[in-house]
């Protein structure tokens, strides 16, 4: 009865993967709209409003490279993607980049075959328990049982630092952090554990988020960044310089306020005229418009201006710069000159 | 009169291929297999094609690297440096865990509530009709998901049981605790235990298998025989002499006293559950049967037993109401008339539906995944996949597995059908 | 006569008297059907115990409902410690529940239009007592529902409506010359419209056109609903032949049809999900980047046309074998003889399992939620549940989809039981 319907969408399916060309910068542009994998809903980082509508620190990340390579920091179909469909969903191409805070790491780069562009938040392992169980280390979570999200390298690490450690604990998987939190809250788990950005995102959606602490340790390095597939290397670029755009337009003090004033004319800082387009032809060098960047910036704001918004100290999430500091301020961000 | 000549023989034209109804079919089979084999190179050359640009190839060499993850509620030893192929067979046997006793609780539920559905008591008949069509009408995803709330959210925590004056006890006396992290139970032990042997040596599919265990059942099997043997014993003596010597006492020996005597010698106690006296983790030794093991077979028995309810209730509908009669007619009491007429018949019209429920529920537990209960999709389909990215050999080896339990289900049952095939004469 | 012996004679009728108490009206009711045996009597003691506690249980939660407010936390206030559930997660994310985050807020008219059209679509298959015109509308209707609810311009359904005319059209032409013939010309036809329409579409995209929504917004229950109604729709005329070839006298096309039909059935849907989500790319040609939503359609039609099959195969078999020795004697090839005798008789007793086999299809839409895909279960489970206001609410939210579920199972499950009750007097 609904075949139609069936070979209709087929037919339009199949115009459309006509349409496709080689790149995938040349696919998202004549698509009109970038593809970008996220999570199913994390606080911060990437979760959909009352209305629907995505924000969050990762889904600043997607918005940038939308406004870069489209100027529309709305042309972006946002992809919920779980621990086990990402890496899936960025291999077969249902999905341009993906900004799911996602570590990276030699298997997933080298064997899974994608291309870390560089790190948008240096994070690590903690851990996250109720007050009132008066743990103060992670060591002594011996017999704990701990929820944890499965797919992620989160669940290694955790065998890894248990056994390590010869304690013994009881892994309680789980598919996203939606269902972790209930179980957590109702105390089917004594511990919960994951990036501690995402610990500290989860705490911020409790009602009583100082009734519970995150413990000292930091058990891995979980550097989390935006990844692409192998192998295209002009659309890694225009991702990994968006980035390094967010990143440097904070060094370099371009903000959302004075953008459009810093790009009106070139001014008497050479690097944020060669970011800016108006000085040099970086634009046209990778395959953009000369104004690539500053639509980047404009979209969301700069690396802190994204931090401060979603995720930072006067946001529910309350996290420090830390690590993500720029250089210049002790962290590790660094974005390579614009040049 | 006419003479009879040979038939004009017959020359073969090519529009014989469609239009004689002797060779069409081969034309049309012909066809098929063309365009079957056609469409699997398509999808081979596709898969070669994308395999090749990605960089990628088959192979099932992951399986004897170390899985890297821990498993929570299982069966045999296992610990995070064992390889894939070990993890996916603790995952097999936790879904063979999982569908066994799901089957066993559907069946009493199912056959309590399709006998009760039929009961000349309106008030448990109209429960019972409520009952059933509430389960059957909701997935069965949404029934796991609601039981893990329910159990996680009603139930005590196990620090209850934890302090100087806890809130809970062990109940049962002291022989079961149950919690929202889960149930513990007491552990049958031996004191003088026979020890365990190994099957499969230090393969990843080692088993360990306790020896205490098989000599209960070698002797519980030898019980068996021999009440068998003495049963008949009896009826052949009762034949001859029409004195039936005393079977009842007898039997009930014959079950009971070398069982014990095997529990005796063995030195039998029950172990566990302690509390430990650690806030973390209260309570341990004895079973443990985690919540999301509980939650799903709670929930799968529910489900399956709505579904099994239907079928008893019109197998034993099937019996006609003559069947009842006559055997009335012929004196027998109610009970006998359950037992000695209408089950056997009816039993006839239920067990093939109720073993295909028996598979729907072993290709649910599959949801398992929604718990967090690591069965074979959790663990292989799961864990496995998503650190390995090898989803094709993953998923292929999946449905290796649900696809051999299905049809040995199917080979079993057809089996059954002929056995109890009515014998026309 | 001598009546000397009898003192007394009554000579009328004394009124009739009302049963004793015990034997009539409601107390007789309550011994013949509550507390006819003492076990009986513990049944219903037990029974009775068990709803009063279930509704003191529940009914404070009802009555101390709360409907409005911006949170959990809000809820809580309100109730001040009462018991009480807070419905106004429902009332806020009402519309997220039933059409997913992303279906624009200004277009739910149109797949609420479709779903009220889809029972004027489906009665007069389900109930032939309408007029047989109305079927004009069912044929109709996939077309109209495909423009409401993905919009863009309704020359793709027309386009792709006429191509199927002019396939039945050179279908009927060349049928009586030879069936296969006529069927591959048809095809052909069709495929040629569909070729041009390409065209036209693409350079006339405004006709008429609805706001487009890509299929990736849809979500929340009406998901559920598209996969369960495109599903079960694909898969009858799929199923149909399964079972035609599973029955086929043709040693290869039967084993074909064996073995797909085992396996499939042999299999979770939910590792036929994992196939749709994770391996099925990897079949498909380089390039072609297939809806996740189009990729599970594809799996769940193949997974109940297995499950059709089966149903239709035992209408088929439970046949007399005269009605295919009728059809042979009149004369009749095979696609005439299964057209006209053997597929209308099978359908018609094949019905009840058929909706049964559509019940738990529908059921199972809610596997994707497993998937990443935010049907009913998903957006319960996935953005509600994780969002800071509503963290927590699990009865209400889990009861609602009870509801829905409920609602329109049981309604299509009293359809088969009535629809098997008129076949039974059929028969008689």
């Amino acid at each position: 009865m609904k075949k139609s319907v069936f070979l209709g969408a087929l037919t339009v399916a199949g115009l459309a993967a006509g349409a496709a060309a080689a790149g995938t910068i040349d696919d998202v542009k004549a698509r009109g709209k970038l593809n970008c994998g996220v999570t199913t809903g994390l606080v911060g980082f990437a979760a959909p409003d009352a209305n629907g509508e995505w924000g969050g620190f990762d889904v600043g990340v997607c918005r940038a490279v939308a406004a870069a390579v489209l100027g529309d920091p709305n042309a972006v179909e946002f992809v919920p993607t779980t621990g086990k469909t990402r890496f899936t969903a960025l291999a077969s191409g249902e999905i341009d980049m993906l900004a799911r805070n996602t570590t990276w790491t030699f298997s997933r780069d080298v064997d899974l075959k994608f291309e870390f562009v560089g790190v948008n938040y240096y994070d690590g392992q903690g851990f996250m328990v109720p007050k009132e169980l008066g743990v103060s280390s992670a060591k002594e979570l011996d017999g704990a049982t701990v929820c944890i999200q499965t797919g992620t390298t989160t669940e290694l690490n955790l065998a890894d630092f248990f056994r390590a450690n010869n304690i013994s604990y009881e892994p309680v998987p789980i598919e996203t952090n939606a269902e972790a939190q209930p179980l957590y809250l109702e105390g089917a788990c004594d511990v919960y554990t994951t990036d501690a950005s995402g610990l500290a995102a989860t705490r911020a959606a409790f009602e009583n988020p100082g009734d519970h602490v995150l413990l000292p340790e930091i058990i891995s390095k979980e550097p989390l960044g935006p990844l692409v597939r192998h192998g295209d290397n002009e659309w890694g670029d225009v991702v990994r310089w968006t980035l390094n755009a967010l990143i440097a337009a904070e060094e370099l003090g371009v903000t959302s306020a004075n953008i459009a004033d810093l790009s009106a004319s070139a001014g008497d800082n050479p690097e944020v005229n060669r970011l800016l387009g108006t000085e040099g032809n970086l634009g046209e060098m990778i395959g953009l418009d000369a104004d690539w960047a500053q639509k980047a910036i404009s979209a969301g704001g700069n690396y802190g201006e994204l931090f401060e918004k979603n995720i930072g100290e006067n946001t529910p999430v309350g996290l420090a710069r830390g690590l993500n500091g720029q250089w210049t301020d002790g962290g590790l961000l660094y974005s390579p000159p614009f040049r | 009169m006419s003479t009879l000549s040979d038939p004009p023989v017959e020359r073969f034209q090519l529009s014989q291929l469609i239009n004689d109804t002797r060779y069409r079919s081969y034309t049309f089979q012909f066809i098929a297999l063309i365009l079957l084999v056609l469409f699997f190179a398509y999808l081979g050359s596709n898969l070669v094609n994308n395999l090749r640009e990605a960089g990628l190839n088959i192979s099932f060499g992951f399986l004897s690297e170390p899985a890297g993850y821990d498993i929570n509620q299982r069966l045999l030893d296992y610990n995070s440096q064992d390889s894939h192929l070990r993890a996916s067979f603790l995952g097999l046997i936790n879904t063979l865990i999982i569908a066994v006793l799901g089957c066993f609780t559907a069946t009493i539920i199912g056959v309590t509530v399709g006998v009760l559905r039929l009961s000349n008591n309106w008030l448990v008949a109209k429960i019972m009709a409520i009952y059933v069509e509430i389960f059957r009408n909701v997935p069965v995803l949404i029934w796991i998901l609601i039981i893990m709330a329910i159990f996680t959210a009603s139930l005590p925590h196990m620090r209850s049981f934890h302090g100087d004056d806890p809130e809970n006890t062990f109940a049962l006396f002291n022989t079961l605790a149950v919690t929202k992290q889960g149930v513990w139970f007491s552990e049958p032990m031996f004191s003088r235990s026979l020890g365990e042997i190994s099957l499969f040596g230090s393969h990843s599919l080692r088993f360990d298998v306790s020896l205490d265990f098989v000599a209960i059942i070698a002797v519980l099997m030898a019980s068996f025989f021999g009440a068998r043997a003495w049963t008949k014993h009896a009826n052949k003596v009762q034949q001859e002499t029409g004195v039936r010597p005393n079977t009842s006492l007898v039997n009930l020996a014959i079950w009971f006293v070398p069982l014990i005597a095997l529990l005796i010698i063995l030195g039998f106690y029950l172990d566990g559950p302690t509390l430990t006296g650690r806030k973390l983790k209260p309570i341990d030794d004895g079973i443990y049967l985690r919540n999301s093991l509980i939650a799903l077979w709670f929930a799968l028995s529910i489900y399956t037993a709505a579904f099994i309810a239907e079928n008893v209730r019109a197998g034993i509908l099937a019996i006609s109401k003559g069947q009842t009669e006559a055997a009335a007619s012929l004196g027998l009491r109610p009970g006998r008339i359950m037992n000695l007429v209408i089950l056997p018949q009816a039993l006839r019209v239920i067990i093939p539906p109720l073993i295909s429920q028996y598979l729907n529920l072993t290709k649910n537990s599959s949801l398992a995944i929604a718990v967090g209960y690591m069965d074979i999709t959790g663990t292989l389909g799961g864990i496995t996949l998503n650190q390995t990215g090898r989803a094709i050999e993953c998923v292929l080896m999946l449905m290796l597995f649900y696809l051999t339990i299905s049809l040995s289900i199917s080979a079993i049952m057809n089996a059954y059908n002929n056995a109890v095939k009515l014998k026309e004469r | 006569m001598d009546n000397k012996d009898i003192f007394y004679v009554r000579e009328q009728m004394l009124p009739e008297q009302a049963p004793p108490a015990t034997q009539s009206g409601i107390v007789k009711w309550m011994r013949d059907n509550l507390f006819s045996s003492w076990f009986n009597s513990l049944l219903t003691l037990v029974a009775i115990y068990f709803v009063i506690k279930i509704v003191t249980g529940a009914f404070p939660w009802f009555a101390n409902g709360v409907w409005v407010s911006n949170s959990l936390a809000e809820c809580r206030e309100i109730l001040q410690g009462k018991t009480g559930g807070c419905f106004a997660v429902l009332t806020e994310r009402w519309h997220q529940l039933l059409f997913g985050f992303k279906y624009p807020d200004d277009q739910y008219w149109r797949p609420t239009l479709a779903f009220i059209l889809l029972f004027v679509a489906v009665s007069p298959v389900l109930f032939i007592a309408l007029p047989r015109k109305m079927l004009i509308f069912t044929g109709l209707y996939p077309f109209l529902a495909f423009w409401l609810i993905w919009g863009g311009t309704i020359l793709i359904p027309v386009l792709v409506l006429v191509g199927f005319i002019v396939g039945y059209i050179i279908f009927t032409r060349l049928e009586a010359q030879s069936f296969a013939m006529a069927a591959l010309g048809g095809i052909i036809g069709a495929a040629v419209i569909w070729a041009l329409s390409g065209f036209v579409t693409s350079a006339a995209s405004g006709v008429l056109a609805l706001e487009a929504v890509p299929s990736r917004d849809m979500g929340g229950f009406m998901l559920n609903m598209i996969l369960g109604v495109v599903c079960v729709s694909l898969s009858l005329p799929i199923g149909i032949l399964l079972a035609l070839g599973r029955q086929s006298s043709m040693p290869i096309i039967k084993w074909i049809c064996v073995v797909f039909i085992e396996f499939i059935r042999g299999v979770p849907l939910i590792t036929l999900l994992f196939v749709a989500n994770v391996v099925l790319a990897y079949f498909l040609p380089p390039g072609t980047n297939f809806d996740l939503i189009l990729r599970v359609i594809i799996m769940i039609t193949m997974f109940s046309s297995a499950y059709i099959a089966e149903v239709i195969r035992g209408g088929l078999a439970a046949l007399p074998t005269g009605q295919y020795e009728a059809a042979d004697s009149l004369g009749l090839d095979y696609t005439q003889a299964t057209r006209l005798i053997i597929m209308p008789q099978a359908l018609k007793i094949s019905i009840p399992g058929i909706v049964n086999v559509a019940v738990g299809l529908f059921k199972d839409t809610t596997l994707v939620s497993v998937i990443s895909m935010f049907d009913l279960v998903g957006m319960i489970r996935g953005p509600i549940l994780a969002s800071t206001e509503w963290n927590g609410v699990y009865w209400e939210l889990w009861l609602f989809a009870v509801f829905l579920f409920f609602v329109i199972c049981y309604g299509i499950s009293q359809y088969s039981q009535w629809l098997e009750r008129q076949l039974h007097r059929g028969h008689h």
